[in-house]
């Protein structure tokens, strides 16, 4: 198998990701689309791995630190929004702008 | 720089006299030292103890030793040297001041150097207490400077600058009391007058430097009389203005009559200024031009002489009529210059020079007497004098000795000097004015008689308790007194005639007569003049009842009036001259002043002002200040835009991050 | 082989249709439900990758664990269940799309350009190998990212600590 469609899958994945990054207002929703960013990144490791026949498979141990990065990130964010909407009732990201000028 | 001066003539004149040597050099000192010893007492006087006097004291002193000194000198061997310090030029007139040591200046030296002395010691005494006594020294010891400077003077223009000084002086002295108006005004009065009659001076100088092209004075009179035709074609008009001049100084009629006024100065300043320094300056110029008058000028003399006549009348009988002790002895002292200056004008050098040496020193006396006198009752006025010669007899003493001399009576110094007087008048021919002259001598008398019986005799009138003043004050009398007995013997025709050699000690030969023995016609009229004055005034005063009544025994009612309104001079010049003055001159000129000259200023302050605020607006506040404002509004305004770009918003901050990645990687990918 | 490639064709548009909907849909389930999907076809991925110790582990971490804390993040701050229009910023779409599809075209020139191998098969990674190097020459790194779990484990628990005192009854 050629490698170029799994690369452009994972560079559609990413771009996917950012799209709703930007766009979306909730902010679980975000924190939805940065998964996407990362499992896009999780492809491209893997593909990597495979396509050079690592005998170290340092492409699927990285995904594996990867993954669990992601994993405490997930829970030190939620824990965040939930803060976040203890104190304002809302989980919409445009109320969030205490850093305005 | 200094030269001693050797032109040829020196050869003419008097054979035997010496250039004074190392000491006339010297002489500089007298004329400088009183000018530094006036700035220290202005700014170290009020630290002494003696509040500035000793300083004045010591100067005046050293004055006196010096002038002492050079007449010894003058006396012995004969001194005439000049001295001058060229310091410029004006076209083609040099510019020069020097000092002159000669016979007439020796004597002038001595007369200030020894009434200065003890009017100085007798001001320290009777100034105690006074207001601004410091200030009065240090005018006292300028006035003493600026005398100095006037009779050393060897050019003209010296000459001028010591005339004017001594006026300047003489009104800060005049007006030392100004808190009251009328002393202020007659210290303007007596400036004012001096002034007017200046202005004859300075034409007179100036006519005599253009025609002579030279403003030293002995060369002037040297081409006076060596018959130079530039100068002999004004030389009566010089003649007349110079005269003019010495009208004002010395107060000869009609410009007497600030003298009087100026008797409302403290006494040791009439003393000193008004009886033996000050108003002789006009008789020291008249002296000093002598050879010129001579020479070139005689018709000159005939006015001279006129006025001096008018003068020694029309005074002595104002002074009949005065209350005032002090304005008795101005108006004496008015007469007496007249005396001097008709004898002037009948060509006697001498005896003008020699009545001027004695009535230095014994209307000084008579001055500083009245001042003692004044001292012991506060008033001036003789109304409130009387019987004084109990509680004052030094005063008293003193006084009447001044009286006797002033009066002309032998052997005392009056009678010598006036005697020569009638002598020259009697022998020019001037039987009119002999006879005025005469009967002046019988006026004087009269008059000062009047004063001592109405000061000293009868009942004292007043309300105080006076006493005799202090040996401060009363030995200066004394030595004046030895003065007034000695000082006529100095020059006794036939006998010893050591003063005509002093006084005509000069480069310039002075030719004039020198009698060979006493002049008994007038003798005999003086001397009887001068006893029927002292025996009539007596009679009326003392003999006929009390002395106050005595003035309504002679009184003789419009005469009278005229007397004492002074020949209503005063009201003429008020209402002709002062008043169109004060109202039409005055204020042309404060229109001038105010419309013209002070518009000029006013519209330069307004241009400034206006220049200054375009600068303002427009290149300050509207340029630079602008320019900052612009600099950092615009930052200010760019910083609020830029401001907006941080909205606290997350996703767009991604969206700028994620745009700059875009350009970044788009640059590179297709740039590299 | 042009069966494997056929599939992995279909898996791969298949990723990205499904990922398309986690952004797009307006109702949080759908989003979080579609998230399962992207991840379960990730999983299939790496099977065909020959990375079977990876698959598992997404399927079990991350979908087990992950997307459950997601359903429980969105239950939490009581995000509107079932279709709300308000989901969608609307005024960052348009650039939001631009951006991304720049960023897909600058990535995917760039991944195009650079690579064109092929992928080696192979009949799948021991596991037994993985864990020997990830505990042999790797170990520093796993030691650091257990203590990173740690840390966020007693971030998180610290975070969303409540205070009875200050704690209302409408709040969780």
């Amino acid at each position: 198998m050629s490698v170029q469609p799994f690369l452009i899958a994972a560079a559609g994945l990413f771009s996917i990701g950012i799209y709703g990054i930007l766009v979306r207002r909730n902010v679980v929703m975000v924190l939805l689309s940065i998964e996407l960013i990362l499992n896009a990144v999780n492809i491209n490791f893997v593909v990597f791995n495979a396509m050079l026949g690592d005998a170290l498979l340092q492409g699927q141990i990285f995904t594996i630190f990867i993954i669990t990065i992601a994993a405490a990130e997930v829970g030190i964010g939620l824990a965040i929004v939930l803060m976040l909407f203890r104190n304002r009732k809302t989980a919409n990201i445009d109320e969030f702008d205490l850093l305005k000028w | 720089m200094v030269n001693i001066n050797s032109i040829s003539f020196l050869a003419e004149g008097k054979a035997t006299y010496t250039d004074g040597g190392a000491v006339a050099e010297y002489t500089w000192l007298i004329v400088v030292l009183p000018f530094l010893a006036a700035l220290l007492i202005t700014f170290f006087g009020k630290f002494l103890p003696l509040k500035g006097a000793e300083i004045a004291l010591a100067t005046i002193g050293f004055i006196f030793t010096f002038s002492s000194y050079l007449l010894y000198l003058n006396i012995t061997e004969g001194v005439a040297s000049e001295f001058f310090i060229n310091v410029g030029s004006i076209g083609s007139f040099d510019l020069e001041f020097g000092w002159v040591v000669d016979g007439l200046s020796i004597m002038m030296y001595f007369v200030v150097g020894t009434v200065a002395s003890l009017v100085f010691i007798y001001a320290t005494n009777y100034m105690q207490g006074e207001v601004r006594y410091t200030f009065f020294f240090t005018s006292l010891t300028l006035f003493a400077g600026s005398m100095l400077v006037l009779v050393s003077s060897p050019t003209l223009l010296q000459l001028l600058i010591g005339w004017e000084l001594v006026g300047v002086c003489s009104y800060l002295l005049i007006g030392h009391y100004w808190e009251k108006k009328e002393n202020s005004s007659a210290a303007m009065k007596a400036f004012i007058t001096n002034k007017i009659a200046d202005v004859g001076l300075m034409i007179g100088i100036i006519v005599l430097a253009l025609s002579t092209g030279t403003m030293r004075i002995s060369e002037i009179l040297y081409q006076s009389t060596h018959d130079y035709q530039s100068l002999k074609s004004v030389a009566y008009l010089a003649g007349v203005l110079l005269f003019i001049g010495a009208m004002g100084k010395s107060a000869q009629f009609p410009l007497h009559v600030w003298l009087p006024d100026a008797m409302a100065g403290p006494t040791p300043v009439s003393a000193l200024m008004h009886a033996a320094t000050m108003v002789t300056a006009g008789v020291y110029l008249l002296a000093r031009m002598f050879p010129f008058y001579q020479g070139m000028a005689s018709q000159a003399l005939d006015v001279v002489l006129l006025f001096g006549v008018i003068t020694l009348f029309a005074a002595g009988l104002i002074a009949i009529v005065q209350d005032d002790l002090k304005k008795v002895l101005a108006y004496s002292t008015v007469s007496q210059l007249g005396y001097m200056v008709a004898a002037i004008g009948s060509g006697a050098y001498t005896a003008a020079l020699f009545h001027l040496w004695t009535h230095a020193f014994f209307k000084a006396l008579l001055f500083l007497g009245a001042g003692s006198v004044i001292h012991a009752v506060h008033s001036n006025s003789m109304k409130e004098m009387g019987g004084l010669r109990k509680e004052m007899p030094r005063t008293y003493t003193t006084f009447i000795l001044g009286t006797i001399a002033l009066a002309g009576l032998p052997p005392l110094a009056g009678f010598f000097s006036k005697d020569e007087i009638l002598a020259s008048l009697n022998h020019g021919g001037y039987s009119a004015y002999f006879a005025i002259a005469v009967a002046g001598a019988f006026i004087t008398a009269f008059y000062m008689t009047r004063a001592v019986v109405l000061t000293f005799f009868g009942d004292y009138r007043g309300n105080g308790h006076p006493h005799e003043s202090d040996s401060m004050m009363t030995t200066p009398l004394i030595v004046l007194a030895g003065f007034a007995i000695t000082a006529g013997w100095v020059n006794i025709p036939g006998i010893y005639t050591g003063f005509t050699d002093w006084v005509t000690t000069r480069k310039n030969p002075i030719v004039e007569y020198h009698p060979e023995s006493f002049d008994y016609f007038a003798l005999s009229s003086g001397l009887l003049a001068g006893l029927a004055g002292i025996g009539l005034a007596y009679y009326v005063y003392q003999v006929l009842g009390k002395p106050e009544d005595g003035d309504e025994k002679i009184k003789v009612e419009p005469v009278w009036n005229i007397l004492e309104n002074k020949y209503y001079l005063d009201d003429f010049y008020f209402k002709y001259i002062i008043n169109p003055t004060k109202s039409t001159l005055s204020n042309i000129v404060d229109r001038f002043n105010t419309n013209i000259l002070d518009r000029a200023v006013n519209m330069f302050g307004t241009a400034a002002t206006f220049l200054g605020n375009i600068v303002y607006e427009k290149f300050d506040q509207g340029g630079i200040d602008k320019a900052l404002n612009v600099s950092s509004s615009s930052t200010d305004a760019l910083g609020a835009r830029v401001k907006l770009l941080q909205t606290g918003k997350a996703q767009q901050y991604i969206m700028y991050f994620l745009s700059g990645v875009i350009v970044i990687s788009l640059l590179i990918l297709l740039v590299l | 082989m042009e069966a494997l490639d056929i599939i992995s064709y279909f898996l791969l548009l298949g990723l990205l249709l499904v990922a398309v909907k986690v952004v797009t849909t307006s109702n949080v389930i759908h989003a979080a439900i579609s998230l399962v999907f992207t991840l379960a076809i990730t999983a299939a991925t790496f099977l065909l990758l020959s990375a079977e110790f990876v698959a598992l582990v997404i399927v079990l971490v991350y979908i087990g664990a992950v997307i459950v804390l997601f359903l429980f993040g969105i239950m939490i701050t009581r995000a509107p269940l079932g279709q709300n229009a308000e989901l969608d910023n609307d005024k960052n779409k348009s650039l939001a799309l631009v951006v991304s599809l720049s960023i897909f075209g600058i990535f995917s020139y760039v991944m195009l350009d650079t690579f064109d191998s092929q992928i080696i098969i192979t009949s799948g990674t021991s596991t037994e190998l993985l864990g020997e190097i990830l505990l042999s020459r790797f170990v520093f790194p796993f030691e650091v990212v257990s203590f990173v779990l740690l840390a966020a484990l007693i971030g998180g628990i610290t975070l969303a600590r409540q205070d009875n005192a200050l704690m209302d009854e409408n709040q969780i």
